[in-house]
């Protein structure tokens, strides 16, 4: 972990027109959804960026990875600025930038396969032309995933919210991103599943090297996953810091009011095997029944 | 669990199917618990426990032609499930009442809020004219501190903000002073602080109305908070049943350990790693055979697959009602386990 | 608003000089009778026709007839003449126009008064015989063409040549001023013919509307509230499921007031319609430029209407 910006942004303005009325359409005026921004997303690292609903957090995130035009500012990538990257160039950077996003159903092409939409960014890039390459391309990324490679014949309607979710990361990692973009990956899911998500972007990010950019509203999710956090607030960046010191001791109010806000499970923690080690029974990928218990009965 | 001299919700053996082309999808499959007067019981559960459909099962609202339903829901000693439709409308609204998970899809877009209000007023004060109704409504909204509310009457839902179109619906279910407030996700649906004002302003409602209230959610953290009593919901079963303190200090499921693991926590050691439970919920056609949980459960054992356990009472503690065939001694020794070194909060 | 409704009359009336000139370019280019010839009749000798078509202006250049006919419009509100019988365009439109409204309007409320209980009852009891037969039925209403339901009607209740007179036949429609009675009666088969068709169509639409909105959680929450069934089903659900319905109306009643060309054949009603048909077979091209530049009106001010009406029934609509 260098510690090097992968990508930054810098006073950062994204502006959306407000408009009124059906017939008229008359300007109100604008909405700043981000309000100048500075930001650095470092080599190897997982950020998370928190906010609420309007904070601007989804899009900062889309204006990092060109998906949006900022009003004003700049982006950078590998120190470059890439702010109106076009062309062959911005391609280039797709290839190395890559988004998860929350809705599994609505980012899955219903009448696509899953197989065929994990193969998508061959096509798009035009890589891997044979169709036997690519297939086994494909079984290989959804096992990375914890999926079984037969699911690639399947619907998206088919499965459940969990397996979509892992479709769409399968997806995204396909041509070996180097920054991973996760936009409320877990939000629609539910709780178990959410940790399985969790775990399996925390065990691909070791795997892969990749760096990770979370965005969350839920805190706590935020706090297992990443090394930094930054908390935004109508557009501004309140507060940045390590993990550790934003939760054990916020500097700002606002991150103080969220912090109060969320709520809280009493009773002791039941420890989980610590970070460095693999898990002892009862791990073990999704798919996979669990071993039978190893005590004497 | 048993039903105290006074209950004001009481659901006994509840169980309820859908025929549908591929089987019987038993969503529900012998549920019970009670709830008093000014209290509130929590229902946690994922997809496919079978919470919301027991909630809607209690109100009336899926009865089909391909509903089976049985089993008793007594509201303040009437049967519920044997209500006649004309019945069941007058209580739903009146003496029972319920919140949806997301206020702008639970609201009609094209009827103004303060219209939605009053509607629930006067469908059951016969003869309410409309400048009553309008102050009830008027007063709903303040009781249920919306800023404005004068000007706020007159919106329509997507004019509000979510924390707002929430508050609008719980004024509408509590329009006519229910006895029983069902609320299904209330706060799924937004912002961590706009959830905790929602929150307290239903416990501060259910003080100051004297409300039972059932809050269905799948978030440990939402009825920690809130609830006095605590179910948790798996495949249609309760698999584990106590006072909230009493659960979260010893839980015995595995199934609520394995929820207590997965969930990221403010207060667990940083970078510490969640346990999913492995596996998903399993097929409510075709359940599991034995301990529904079984598939998915890291002590089982080979009895777990063919014995299926009823929730009983703990020994020690009859208040708490566990459906696990482990001994109670083991569990314990699993969770001492689970939780060594680890510090109180 | 008031400027909005501006901006799209004017837009309208670009449309309309556009609708007009492609008329006549297609009147010129298509080949087709001469109306000179129509008008002189079968054995005119040549320095008849070539009289006629001088008193016609159908000598003249292209562009200059077209201007002629621009300027007459835009300055004196005047059509034009006809080629066949002389008479001012204005006056010809004038005169059917009544008629036409007539069998519109009535069909109309027909197909309204028809179509909405089916519709909202075939959605509420699916299944069931209304089901069915409205499906069915629906069916029956949208292949059947309307000249030939309109001719069976006769058949069967035509007072002059049906099988069970009980309604005026073909021919008998007179204005509403001259006998009340007489216009009401004749119209009866009309309007029931014309608006078959879209009673299948609306209760269709509205059927499927209905038991969409039926199973949106806004109408569950109805149900919770403890409304009476028919108050979730008519202000709940019906409320929601019409707004579609309306703007497809508007449309419809703009394109019908142009004319309703076959029904107004059949039954012999003196609409704009027929008056259409006429002027296309005398190849009298002032009068088809009339009656398609009237059409072409009513279709605009349904739409601009039906815009309106949407932001007005969906409030959703009226903040971006």
């Amino acid at each position: 972990m260098s510690g090097m910006p992968l990508a930054a942004v810098e006073q950062l303005v994204k502006r959306f027109p407000l408009t009124r009325g059906v017939m008229l359409r008359r300007r109100l005026g604008e909405v700043p959804a981000v309000d100048g921004v500075t930001l650095e997303v470092r080599e190897g690292e997982s950020l998370g960026i928190v906010g609420e609903t309007g904070s601007g957090k989804s899009t900062l995130a889309r204006v990092l990875l060109n998906l949006l035009e900022p009003t004003s500012g700049v982006v950078r990538y590998r120190g470059e600025d890439v702010t109106h990257a076009r062309g062959a160039a911005l391609e280039g950077l797709r290839r190395k930038r890559q988004m998860v996003f929350q809705d599994p159903a609505g980012s899955l092409n219903p009448r696509k396969t899953v197989g065929a939409a994990v193969a998508d960014p061959f096509a798009i890039h035009g890589l891997l032309p044979e169709r036997a390459a690519r297939a086994r391309r494909v079984s290989e990324l959804l096992e990375q995933v914890g999926l079984e490679p037969a699911l690639a014949n399947r619907y998206p309607h088919e499965l459940s919210g969990g397996m979509r979710q892992r479709v769409g990361i399968a997806r995204a990692i396909a041509l070996g991103p180097e920054l991973l973009v996760a936009d409320e990956p877990v939000s629609a899911l539910d709780v178990s599943i959410q940790a399985q998500i969790l775990s399996l972007l925390r065990e691909l990010r070791r795997e892969l090297g990749l760096t990770l950019v979370l965005i969350a509203h839920d805190l706590a999710v935020v706090r297992h996953v990443c090394d930094r956090v930054a908390v935004m607030h109508d557009g501004k960046l309140v507060e940045v810091a390590p993990v550790e010191e934003l939760y054990r001791a916020p500097r700002e109010a606002y991150t103080r009011e969220l912090l109060a806000a969320v709520p809280r499970i009493p009773g002791l923690v039941p420890s989980a095997a610590p970070a460095s080690q693999p898990d002892a029974p009862p791990a073990g990928g999704p798919q996979s029944s669990p071993p039978s218990s190893s005590s004497s009965t | 669990m048993s039903a105290g001299a006074d209950v004001a919700l009481c659901v006994e053996d509840l169980r309820v199917g859908f025929d549908t082309r591929d089987g019987l999808v038993q969503a529900v499959d012998g549920i019970s618990y009670a709830v008093a007067p000014g209290r509130t019981l929590g229902i946690v559960g994922e997809s496919g426990s079978g919470k919301t459909v027991a909630a809607m099962t209690a109100m009336g609202l899926t009865r089909g032609l391909r509903t089976r339903v049985s089993g008793r829901v007594l509201l303040d000693g009437e049967d519920l499930l044997a209500a006649s439709p004309a019945r069941l409308q007058e209580l739903r609204g009146d003496a029972i009442a319920m919140v949806f998970q997301d206020p702008l899809s639970a609201l009609h877009p094209l009827l103004r809020v303060g219209d939605q209000i009053e509607e629930a007023v006067r469908a059951h004060r016969g003869g309410a004219s409309r400048a009553v109704a309008r102050a009830r409504a008027l007063e709903l909204l303040e009781l249920v501190a919306i800023p404005n509310a004068a000007q706020r009457i007159g919106a329509y839902p997507h004019e509000l903000s979510g924390g707002m179109r929430q508050r609008a619906m719980i004024a509408m279910a509590l329009a006519n002073e229910p006895r029983v407030l069902i609320a299904d996700e209330p706060t799924t649906a937004l912002d961590v602080t706009v959830q905790a004002q929602i929150l307290a302003l239903l416990r501060r409602l259910r003080d100051e109305l004297g409300m039972a209230m059932v809050l269905i959610t799948h978030d440990l953290g939402v009825v920690a908070e809130t609830a006095d009593e605590i179910a948790v919901m798996y495949a249609g079963r309760i698999v584990e049943q106590a006072p909230a303190a009493e659960l979260f200090a010893h839980p015995q499921h595995p199934y609520t350990w394995g929820l207590l693991r997965s969930v990221p926590r403010l207060d667990a050691p940083v970078g510490a790693e969640l346990v999913p439970i492995p596996g998903r919920p399993p097929s409510l056609i075709d359940p599991p055979s034995g301990c529904r949980f079984h598939p998915r459960c890291p002590y089982v054992r080979e009895r777990h697959r063919t014995v299926d356990p009823a929730l009983e009472p703990l020994a020690a503690r009859p208040e708490h009602g566990v459906a696990c065939l482990l001994p109670e001694a083991e569990r314990q020794a699993i969770w001492s386990g689970l939780t060594k070194g680890a510090s109180a909060r | 608003m008031a400027a909005y409704v501006l901006r799209r009359v004017l837009w309208g009336l670009v449309l309309l000089v556009l609708v007009s000139l492609l008329t006549f370019v297609v009147f010129y280019v298509l080949p087709s009778a001469d109306p000179a010839q129509l008008r002189a009749g079968r054995n005119a000798s040549p320095a008849t026709l070539a009289q006629i078509r001088e008193n016609l202006g159908l000598d003249r250049p292209m562009t200059a007839q077209y201007w002629t006919f621009l300027s007459q419009l835009a300055f004196h509100a005047n059509l034009g003449y006809s080629y066949f019988s002389q008479a001012s365009v204005g006056s010809l439109l004038v005169d059917r126009l009544p008629a036409t409204i007539s069998l519109t309007l009535g069909a109309i409320v027909i197909w309204v008064l028809v179509a909405v209980p089916l519709g909202v009852v075939a959605a509420t009891r699916r299944g069931t015989w209304v089901d069915k037969l409205t499906t069915g039925g629906a069916l029956l209403g949208i292949s059947a063409p309307v000249y030939w339901l309109g001719l069976v009607a006769l058949y069967l209740f035509a007072d002059d040549i049906g099988i069970w007179p009980l309604f005026p036949g073909a021919g008998s429609y007179v204005p509403f001023t001259d006998d009340p009675w007489q216009w009401f009666t004749s119209l009866i088969l009309p309007w029931i013919v014309l608006a078959s068709t879209f009673t299948a169509v609306y209760a269709r639409l509205l059927r499927g509307n209905m038991i969409e909105v039926l199973s949106e959680d806004y109408v569950r929450t109805a149900r919770a509230k403890g409304l009476s069934e028919r108050r979730v089903v008519w202000r709940h659900g019906l409320r929601a499921a019409v707004t579609p319905l309306v703007t497809l109306a508007g449309l419809d009643i703009g394109l019908l007031l142009g004319g309703a060309v076959l029904t107004e054949a059949v039954f012999g009603i003196p609409g704009i319609g027929q008056l259409n048909y006429q002027a296309i077979v005398h190849a009298d091209y002032p009068l088809i430029q009339g009656t398609v530049l009237l059409a072409a009106c009513f279709v605009i001010v349904a739409n601009i209407f039906v815009d309106v009406a949407y932001a007005y029934l969906d409030p959703r609509v009226r903040t971006s």
